[in-house]
């Protein structure tokens, strides 16, 4: 894992000296509201339907016990005891006080955490693949160069006033487990002739007008990058759309004017700013891979017992290979049936910390799917940690399967929602309770969003639910066919919405008709893919 | 009205003409940028040019924040000043991007600028300004 050296921590106890530094203007009324808004916002402040909200940052999803610990208490001192995990790998707090910000900021620091460009119209968090490191089909680590877009876009002084927020994303695996191309910029580590590089991907995105990101280089050598970066976004924010906030992602430039034109005028920006030497040498990013060493594996090569078949369904589900021998990858699902996807109380984030301490090299990550994974776990380990697990409530073996749902928050805390999410998704998975139903459902991504923002990225689920307001009631509209993963695509609308037991209803006879008419060990998204919308129209509607 | 100069030179008197007004004829030295204008329409004249005002209508409009890099990038050495909705906390963003003057619509209360432009010692990553990025303080 990446160690701050003395800048890096420079740095965040800057930014909390600077924040201190501006909450206590706005307390004196020095500044309005609409003045502050922007700045708490670089800091991941939000002001919510009850209460403020603070998201910290989680870098690529990449934390050690002592940050997750850190985490804990937090939940447990300034907030309700539990903390929610995002989609962007981040966590945030949904009952915190202003005047505890600064306080939570400078205990973050002291792990070498902040909240630093969690929301606001800057460069957000970057993402990443969160089996990095451990995956058997990465070409190389990306979180070196995700710590590399770190430090580059952090305080960024060109790139803090943009048109709209922006979102980054790096993946090394042909197998896409971080919806990259659904991010403004996607990112995929390649070898050209030996050497490392980027495709870059440009203009993808959620929301209200959900896109697919088009390839916008097929190879951008990695001292090049960061120029090639700087042209992108200088371009966007030169260009992109400011009179409508709905028109103002990068997305929509793209778009407007074609990728080509796009293309070419990144071409014409890089050669003007490779010449500046804001390229940092490539002794920096072998500098930051040495943190992302292996660790010291053990030689050793133990099957796990299998005989205890609850532990054997978890196995099968949640575990996965690792490129390791002897090791393997655990996911913990964040997902029980009836509980709030995400969410974790502060007891359940200690005992994650002390697993990876104990079991994963002291590393966890957190995933887009609200899920978190001890990614090098011998497996010798395997059934300790599935007991432990089961003791915290952790152990629900629904990895990828129809009730591990992603789900905003929704109506229930948000105040962009136009309808709840959450009980949705619980009562959904309480529909499809039985596990054995569930496994013959095989893998069905399912996602919630309660407004067109879509943070719930219900766009690239397999069955994707989105929450609208209709004439004051709330209404659920379905869409099939979405995928965030290397097969990318949109989901699309059905039909007319249903209400919330309605919508409940029209998933399981969804369910129904693909085991119905599936062949061979065809997923749910394959099925659609070959019949189309109509079958399951009938069935629905019919 | 100049609230904030970090120049020694004098304070140019002319007032600045509008980008289509200097591209027309003009012997003016001093020019004023909106957000949509393209300050690399000023490049073959940076030479005579002794101001280069741009305008931030609204503080979260940062197309200013590119004009001015590009116009550092091309060698530009005049005075560089943001005028308009500039707000306390985006001095220190604004002199990394080249700017050296700010008249702010509002008046700025200049202990909290000061402080603002005296928390961070270090950047991550070169911009106009002549702060060493801190990736090279680490290699030297």
């Amino acid at each position: 894992m990446y160690t701050y050296d003395t800048y890096d921590q420079a740095m965040v106890d800057a930014r909390v000296a600077e924040f201190r530094d501006q909450i206590t203007r706005r307390i004196a009324g020095e500044m309005t509201e609409d003045q502050f808004k922007p700045l708490r916002l670089m800091n991941g402040l939000y002001l919510q339907l009850h209460a403020y909200m603070l998201r910290v940052a989680i870098p690529y999803g990449t934390l050690d016990s002592r940050q997750m610990r850190m985490l804990a208490h937090i939940a447990r001192t300034y907030d309700r005891d539990y903390g929610h995990f995002t989609t962007r790998q981040n966590i945030q707090y949904n009952w915190i006080k202003l005047e505890d910000c600064a306080d939570i900021l400078e205990e973050l620091a002291t792990v070498e955490m902040h909240a630093i460009q969690t929301s606001g119209n800057c460069i957000r968090n970057i993402s990443s693949d969160q089996y990095a490191g451990a995956a058997a089909d990465e070409v190389t680590d990306p979180r070196p160069w995700a710590e590399l877009l770190r430090q580059w876009s952090t305080f960024h002084p060109e790139f803090s006033y943009l048109p709209r927020k922006f979102k980054i994303a790096v993946i090394a695996s042909p197998e896409d487990r971080a919806a990259m191309r659904l991010h403004d910029i996607g990112l995929e580590l390649i070898r050209q002739d030996g050497a490392l590089g980027a495709r870059v991907f440009v203009g993808g995105g959620m929301g209200r007008t959900p896109m697919i990101a088009p390839e916008i280089n097929p190879f951008v050598k990695a001292d090049d990058l960061l120029s090639y970066l700087e042209a992108c976004l200088r371009v966007y924010n030169r260009y992109g759309r400011r009179d409508n906030i709905y028109k103002a992602r990068i997305k929509i430039l793209i778009h407007e004017i074609g990728a080509d034109a796009y293309r070419r005028q990144v071409a014409t920006e890089f050669a003007h700013v490779k010449t500046l030497g804001i390229d940092p040498p490539l002794a920096e990013l072998e500098r930051i891979a040495a943190f992302f060493a292996p660790p010291a594996y053990d030689a050793a090569n133990v099957e796990p017992d299998r005989t205890d078949p609850d532990f054997a369904v978890w196995l099968d589900q949640n575990v996965k290979p690792h490129k390791q021998a002897g090791y393997a990858i655990v996911n913990i699902s964040l997902k029980p049936i009836g509980g709030i996807p995400g969410d974790a109380t502060s007891a359940q984030i200690d005992v994650m910390a002390d697993l990876a301490e104990k079991y994963s090299f002291d590393e966890l990550r957190v995933t887009h799917a609200q899920n978190i994974v001890l990614p090098y776990v011998a497996k010798r380990d395997l059934y300790a940690v599935w007991h432990a697990l089961r003791d915290a409530a952790l152990a629900d073996a629904n990895l990828d399967l129809i009730s591990d749902i992603i789900a905003c928050p929704g109506l229930d805390y948000c105040s962009l929602a136009n309808a709840r999410s959450i009980p949705v998704a619980q009562k959904i998975a309480t529909r499809f309770a039985d596990m054995d139903r569930q496994r013959d459902l095989g893998e069905l991504k399912l996602k919630i969003s309660g407004c067109i923002n879509a943070c719930g990225h219900h766009h690239a689920g397999h069955i994707g639910i989105l929450g609208v307001d209709k004439k004051g009631v709330e209404n659920y509209q379905l869409t099939f066919g979405g995928s965030g993963a290397e097969d990318v695509s949109i989901g699309k609308i059905i039909g007319p919405g249903f209400d919330e037991d309605g919508v409940v209803d029209a998933v399981e006879k969804a369910t129904e008709v693909y085991k119905a008419l599936r062949e061979g060990d065809e997923r749910f998204l394959d099925t659609y893919r070959r019949v189309g919308l109509e079958p399951f129209k009938e069935a629905i509607y019919g | 009205m100049v609230e904030f100069r970090y120049r020694t030179d004098e304070v140019t008197e002319q007032p600045s003409v509008t980008l289509d007004a200097f591209l027309d004829q003009s012997n003016a030295t001093a020019v004023r940028l909106e957000p949509d204008d393209d300050a690399r329409a000023l490049i073959p004249f940076l030479d005579r040019l002794t101001l280069i005002e741009v305008a931030f209508p609204k503080y979260r409009d940062g197309r200013g924040y590119s004009a001015a890099r590009i116009l550092r990038e091309a060698g530009y050495q005049g005075e560089l000043r943001a005028q308009g909705d500039v707000l306390v906390d985006q001095i220190a963003f604004m002199r990394r991007c080249g700017f050296d003057s700010f008249a702010p619509e509002s008046s700025l209360n200049p202990d909290a600028v000061a402080r603002a432009l005296a928390h961070y010692d270090h950047a991550y990553q070169g911009a106009a300004d002549a702060v060493v990025p801190i990736w090279k303080l680490r290699h030297g």
